[in-house]
């Protein structure tokens, strides 16, 4: 089947998860001839070579200066002119914040199939099948398209390795991504106060929950978080109870997470917050409450105060990692 | 101002997800629905916008079963001025663009000037229908909107990506947006609220009713089947033991066993 993989960037950088897609794309396109990719933004085309050997010979570049800010209409106009040139099968992207934004809006206007943050993904006649978490991480559909022409399909980060296919050369060839009606300005993309990755992006996380009692506490999880290299999260106790900023929640009305380390410190477990970070690969508890239900989905826990558990916690890992 | 807020019924957030015994259906018996929780701060935010211009409606619709009228009449109770059920029976099967679809003729029906709705619902966590909608209008549409400002026709609207990042947007009117959390915080109905939503006005109409080509509504986008998350595996859980004991054993497993260190 013929695949595009609309790669991200920001700031002129490709996104790392964006190999994912392209390792994914490689697998369902068999061939270099039926991959390509389509980068959009001010320098495209001379970040098209860094994707050589990752599958693709053509990657489809929309490169001008007025692309400098993601907007939702001049970049959907790119991805488009992209699908008129190549007439993929499917179109791969990433669950991402941009990808969620673009994907509806292309699949509705190609009236098209579109099955987003897939854990697993697999050609069917033209179209794809895959499995996706529903109910905040309660259970898992199985998806497919049917009878369309086009399919458009995320998948979601952290899920699949990212393997350079060491084919594919990656040949930028132009398209263009026609301006907006104006109806929409992207004024600014304002930076976040922090360094360390999202906490969707994140390959761990360690998170605080009411017993953390207060913002200030929530020092000795950067602490370990600087150590382990790790991004702070809370749960909604921690958040309502203004300990911790509503962008670090993890949870139903939070984010959900999916890294390779969760560490969870003085938090129950209610059935919203481990919809949001169940399908960390592994979960390490620390509670005082031997009866709590984040015991039972952790990997390894530690019934004690976490007041004492972290600052210990924080001092082994940095002896075993200088 | 006509102020259309989009709002979807969806099973409380404590509830269990069971599914049926040949795995095709999720079992619907004894589950407690809700207005989707993103949807509230749509509600909100559209009662904010219209007591900051002094007039306007506010009409709280639904694409659903009959089940949905009782929150929409919720909605009413929280201070919208007027119900719209467009009913699905018939067309349950249908995916997210159909959804979208029908909902975009009961906007344009409607004749409204700006639409609220959820960033997403928390059922199918697809994150869909907004913005589908929005495309088949030809309109511009912000998701994930943690702060609203309109002067004029002209919204100034933040939009929080990744990485605590914010986009920043000036979007011209008519428009969807799809509300977040931090948006606002959604008022509880009063009890004069409450008694007043029952006799306020409450269309139902069906998608024909609308114009919306049935035809048209096959989903392309199907679910097949259903199943639980693996099962984890039963974890090594430590208690009673000196603090520092229990933690050297944790991190010789996170070494060792997991080899995450």
């Amino acid at each position: 089947m013929k695949v595009l993989v609309f790669i991200e960037q920001r700031d002129g950088k490709i996104k790392s998860s964006a190999h994912e897609a392209l390792t994914v794309g490689t697998k369902l396109a068999g061939s270099p001839d039926n991959l390509a990719a389509v980068l959009i933004g001010s320098g495209a085309a001379a970040l098209a070579p860094q994707l050589a050997g990752w599958g693709a010979n053509i990657i489809f570049t929309a490169d001008s200066a007025d692309l400098a800010l993601y907007n939702i209409q001049s970049y959907a106009n790119g991805v488009d002119a992209a699908i008129k040139a190549f007439t993929p099968d499917v179109v791969l992207g990433v669950a991402s914040p941009m990808g969620r934004d673009l994907f509806p809006r292309l699949a509705a206007r190609f009236d098209a199939s579109i099955l987003t943050d897939l854990t697993s993904i697999e050609a069917s006649g033209s179209g794809i099948t895959g499995t996706k978490p529903m109910y905040s991480g309660k259970c898992i559909a199985d998806v497919a398209s049917a009878g369309a022409k086009i399919t458009f399909a995320t998948v979601r980060q952290n899920v699949f390795p990212a393997n350079k296919a060491g084919s594919g050369t990656a040949t930028s060839t132009p398209v263009t991504a026609a301006a907006g009606d104006g109806k929409i300005r992207t004024i600014e993309i304002r930076k976040g106060k922090s360094a360390k990755p999202d906490l969707t992006e994140a390959s761990v996380i360690i998170s605080g929950g009411r017993a953390m009692g207060n913002s200030d506490n929530f020092k000795i999880l950067t602490e370990c978080a600087d150590v382990i290299g790790a991004t702070v999260g809370a749960s909604r106790a921690a958040v309502d109870s203004g300990y911790a900023s509503h962008d670090m929640q993890v949870g139903q009305t939070g984010k959900t997470v999916n890294p390779n380390l969760y560490i969870a410190c003085g938090i129950s477990g209610s059935i919203q917050h481990m919809a949001g970070m169940r399908t960390s690969k592994v979960i390490v508890a620390v509670n005082t409450d031997k009866d709590a239900p984040i015991f039972g989905i952790a990997s390894y826990g530690i019934v004690g105060d976490l007041f004492q558990v972290v600052p210990l916690l924080t001092a082994r890992f940095k002896a075993l990692l200088k | 101002m006509k102020i259309l807020v989009l709002i979807k019924q969806t099973p409380d957030t404590e509830a269990k997800i069971r599914l049926s015994s040949d795995n095709k259906t999720i079992e619907q018996g004894d589950v407690k629905f809700i207005i989707n929780p993103y949807d509230e701060f749509a509600i909100e935010e559209a009662l904010k916008l219209k007591e900051k211009l002094g007039a306007g409606e506010v009409v709280i619709a639904s694409f659903g079963g009959d089940s949905a009228k009782e929150l929409i009449v919720k909605g009413l109770a929280m201070g919208g001025d007027r119900g719209l059920l467009i009913s699905s029976a018939g067309l349950e099967g249908t995916d997210s663009l159909g959804i979208a679809k029908v909902l975009a003729n009961a906007i344009k029906e409607e004749k409204a000037d700006l639409v609220f709705c959820g960033k997403q619902a928390i059922d199918d966590d697809n994150m869909h229908v907004g913005t589908m909608t929005a495309e088949i209008l030809g309109w511009p549409h912000v998701n994930v909107v943690t702060k609203f400002e309109l002067t004029g026709t002209t919204a100034r609207v933040e939009r929080e990506i990744e990485g605590g990042q914010v986009e920043v947007y000036d979007v011209t009117l008519p428009a969807i947006f799809g509300a977040h959390k931090a948006l606002n915080t959604p008022r509880y109905a009063s009890l004069p609220g409450i008694m007043k939503a029952k006799k306020k006005p409450f269309d139902i109409k069906t998608p024909a009713d609308i114009k919306v080509d049935v035809g048209s509504l096959k989903a392309k986008s199907i679910i097949t089947g259903y199943k639980y998350p693996p099962e984890k595996p039963k974890g090594k859980v430590f208690a009673g033991e000196p603090v520092e004991a229990m933690v050297d054993k944790v991190v010789k497993l996170l070494r060792e066993e997991a080899k995450i260190i």
